[in-house]
């Protein structure tokens, strides 16, 4: 009868607290519908490493192993099935928002210099900082570049807050802004973007990213590719493969391999706690620095512009442009602010693959 | 947790360099994505 109870006499506080903290992703994922495809693998897989001498753990030690450490294959295969899901028509139509973008990713390196105020070290800090990227794929290739100790950490952050845009953005967007900035109504301009633009742009903006930040250059190249697939009109089925049975397949695993970093003895610590406060504090300057260049341009602008489109340069997509689309809805039900959103948002995307690929470039000169 | 103003100072210079970079590169796009509309011919509606 020993051998029934001897394993669960095993059972360590941490590892309860693991599989609470799993349950609460399931609940998240089930019932508030955060990012179920992500949360939900990574909860169960919290469950699943943390039980005593889990005979899992190194099945998925495995898939980190060959899915992340050696290459961070997966965070940019699925790269490939996220470029083939963005189409990029209202930036190509618009190209100036991309501006937005770039003021998004404030947050990041403001981050870095909170992060490192509090001692965290240069590669550790970089790491921390690019949460907030508000793209999962960018943060774990970052994080692993640079070797950073507390990956599980910021994997689970840059995930969980990703969810959370929809609770996260609002009260900032509404302390950075006026109810008359609010009200600001823009025009709605429509351009037909040629194919060839369509075609030429995802190469361009490789070569472009590549030869500035060429750490960057596997993940923009990845995500171009797959906006390449989906923009050459002749791999339509190549291109649905990418938006959906990669993508998926990838996604599954992906949740599981975070997962085999969520073991109790190395997640339960005051550092973890510290990283997510600081995610949180990088997605709020990100959405602050957006707001504010959309202040400042309309000082000099006559067609003035919605500052709340600014906060849409974050790259969690397109959770951040629904939010701001609904924030203009619930001001005046006639102010659609949906296309310059999403064209800030796909221009976020853009943006955080070049922050990341800043970053690794001056942060591995700088620890070489 | 160890407060470090050195490490902040380590800091700073690389948010002036990341931010500053982050807007060439993105200037040099939208300039890239101007010249491919005007040569690409694109129509322009106002609704």
């Amino acid at each position: 009868m020993e051998i029934l109870y001897q394993n669960i006499l095993e059972i360590e506080w941490r590892q309860v607290v693991m599989w609470v903290i799993g349950a609460v992703l399931i609940f998240l994922a089930i019932k508030k519908d955060m990012e179920p495809t992500l949360l939900l693998p990574m909860g169960f897989g919290a469950i699943l490493v943390n039980l005593p001498f889990s005979g899992a753990a190194h099945v998925v030690d495995r898939l980190f192993d060959v899915g992340i450490d050696n290459g961070e294959l997966m965070p940019l295969l699925l790269f490939i099935g996220i470029g083939a899901m963005i189409d990029f028509s209202p930036l190509l139509t618009n190209p100036k928002l991309m501006l937005f973008g770039a003021a998004a990713q404030f947050g990041i390196f403001f981050t870095l210099c909170l992060a490192s105020f509090l001692g965290y070290d240069l590669n550790d800090a970089a790491s921390i900082a690019i949460i907030g990227a508000a793209d999962g794929p960018t943060s774990i290739f970052v994080a692993q570049m640079l070797k950073s100790n507390y990956l599980p950490a910021i994997m689970v952050a840059a995930y969980s807050y990703m969810a959370l845009v929809p609770v996260v953005q609002p009260p900032i967007i509404k302390l950075c802004t006026t109810k008359k900035e609010r009200l600001i109504r823009m025009d709605q301009k429509t351009y037909n973007v040629s194919k060839t633009t369509k075609i030429i742009f995802p190469i361009a903006v490789t070569i472009i990213v590549g030869l500035v930040a060429p750490d960057a250059v596997a993940l923009i190249g990845f995500l171009m590719f797959g906006n390449l697939i989906r923009e050459c009109g002749v791999l339509n089925s190549l291109s649905e493969t990418a938006q959906k049975v990669l993508a998926n397949l990838i996604t599954i695993l992906l949740g599981l391999t975070i997962a085999s970093r969520m073991v109790a003895d190395q997640f339960i610590q005051l550092d973890t706690l510290i990283i997510i406060g600081l995610g949180l504090f990088a997605f709020i300057f990100d959405t602050f620095g957006g707001i504010m260049l959309a202040k400042f341009m309309n000082l000099f602008m006559k067609n003035k512009i919605n500052p709340m489109i600014g906060a849409a340069g974050i790259s969690a997509f397109p959770m951040s442009s629904r939010v701001v689309h609904k924030m203009g809805l619930a001001e005046d039900n006639q102010n659609f602010l949906l296309m310059h959103a999403v064209g800030v948002n796909v221009s976020g995307q853009i943006a955080s693959v070049i922050a990341g690929g800043l970053l690794l470039t001056i942060v591995k000169g700088l620890i070489a | 947790m160890n407060i470090s103003v050195e490490k902040l100072m380590e800091a700073l210079p690389i948010m002036g360099k990341g931010m500053l970079g982050i807007f060439v590169v993105t200037c040099v796009i939208i300039a890239m994505v101007m010249v491919l509309n005007t040569v690409t011919n694109t129509k322009k509606n106002d609704q």
